[in-house]
């Protein structure tokens, strides 16, 4: 892992459980991160979600995104544009991106470049 | 008349079903298993190895559907495959004329017989939506050109049950704007929460956009009941509805009453469009739910045999 890489697990690793998927999208999501989801949902809970809010992978876990839509409108300080933002439809993952420091990635605008083909809900 | 067309103008409720999980045996033995939907549903979900348990391929059976003249509709999950093999499978089944595509996250590798598998999720639902719509618009993922464009109809699933209630019309909406038309509901024993689902997705002015399916389960009896509530994740089933089949002097009858009284609620609700049947009981109970729903008419799905010799 590279220095700013190495940083940023140290930061986020113990507070978030940040896998490092290269591209975070912690903002949006009630700062909880979506990549600790045992199926890596990056846009809101599965159907599998367990009457008492339990995961379907993991019962004894709270369902990380019922935690996230929780936070995402209960966190002090967030801002009301990140809040808004919960419902916003995210982009697949780029997979090369693993690793590598998200905030770097954010610099370098790497963390938002999509396929050409991604072009949700848009007609011919 | 296609399942698009009925999504379209909405002439009548719909009706889909499910082809039961296929294994061995060969086309005769597929075709005795779906016989009981021939002509009484306007279109069959293919499934994708359901509750994560390996059978005959949702392509295969999409394409055998077609061949004995019924309308499939190809379940797609994000479990197993990344995107290139989704977007392959979708492609490969539009060459079959394969039309109709469900995307669904899907259940987890842990739900099936063979949980040490490794689990894919490359995409997640909404963005398998949006990925199957950009085939539909003559583009894969990577931009690269589909020409002509397949033609296909666009699909999606929620859970209208599961936590958190307040968010999942929204994230019904979520894969409507990504290019969903239809939405198969998950299994819903309660009619307050469906009801207040419908009417969010009223007000997200969804409903018009996409043709809300609430799924009805023709289960066997009160021992299936319990067993949906303990087993499968995302499904309650309430003390007071398990108890009212367990008591029931006939368990049997009293589920398929269960379901016929669902159904008659769900497609009383403004904004849905018809219904999608789930049927564990295999005793003509399809058949007997669509006549007892006045459903049973006007259905211009030709015999299956003179429509399997056309299309092979």
């Amino acid at each position: 892992m590279k220095p700013v890489a190495l940083i940023e697990h140290a930061v986020k690793g113990p507070v978030f459980g940040c896998r490092m998927c290269g591209q975070c999208v912690l903002h949006d999501t009630g700062m909880t991160c979506p990549m600790t989801c045992p199926k890596t949902l990056r846009n809101g809970p599965c159907g599998g979600v367990r009457e008492d809010g339990g995961c379907e992978v993991v019962p004894e876990m709270e369902c990380v995104w019922l935690k996230a839509e929780r936070r995402s409108r209960t966190l002090p300080l967030l801002p009301s544009s990140w809040r808004a933002h919960f419902g916003t439809l995210r982009p697949p993952v780029d997979n090369r991106l693993q690793g590598d420091s998200s905030w770097v990635n954010f610099v370098r605008g790497k963390d938002r470049a999509t396929p050409d083909g991604w072009l949700p809900g848009e007609r011919a | 008349v296609s399942l698009r067309d009925l999504c379209e103008t909405r002439r009548r409720p719909i009706l889909t079903g499910e082809a039961p999980a296929f294994d061995t045996g060969g086309m005769d033995a597929f075709a005795a298993g779906i016989a009981e939907l021939v002509g009484v549903v306007d279109a069959v979900n293919a499934t994708d190895s359901p509750a994560a348990h390996a059978h005959a391929s949702n392509v295969s059976v999409a394409i055998a559907l077609r061949q004995l003249g019924v309308e499939p509709i190809l379940q797609v999950v994000c479990r197993d495959k990344n995107r290139i093999a989704l977007q392959a499978d979708v492609v490969g089944a539009a060459l079959h004329g394969v039309e109709n595509v469900c995307c669904l996250t899907g259940d987890d590798v842990t739900a099936g017989d063979e949980p040490e598998s490794r689990r894919v999720f490359d995409l997640d639902g909404p963005q398998l939506v949006a990925v199957v719509d950009g085939l539909a618009q003559g583009r894969y993922l990577s931009g690269r050109k589909l020409d002509p464009p397949p033609r296909l109809f666009v699909g999606a699933v929620e859970n209208a049950s599961a936590p958190p209630l307040d968010h999942r019309a929204e994230r019904a909406a979520k894969k409507v704007a990504a290019g969903a038309r239809f939405l198969q509901l998950q299994i819903c024993f309660h009619p307050d929460r469906l009801e207040t689902f419908v009417r969010e997705l009223e007000r997200l002015d969804v409903t018009s956009r996409a043709a809300v399916l609430p799924t009805i389960v023709l289960a066997s009896g009160a021992k299936a009941l319990t067993f949906m509530d303990r087993k499968v994740a995302g499904i309650d089933v309430p003390a007071a509805t398990v108890a009212r089949v367990t008591e029931a002097s006939d368990d049997r009858e009293a589920a398929y009453q269960l379901a016929l009284e669902q159904a008659r609620h769900a497609l009383a609700l403004p904004g849905v469009a018809g219904i999608h049947l789930t049927d564990f009981r295999h005793d003509g109970s399809v058949a007997r739910l669509a006549a007892d729903l006045g459903l049973d008419n006007d259905k211009e799905t030709a015999p299956h045999a003179h429509r399997a010799s056309l299309s092979i």
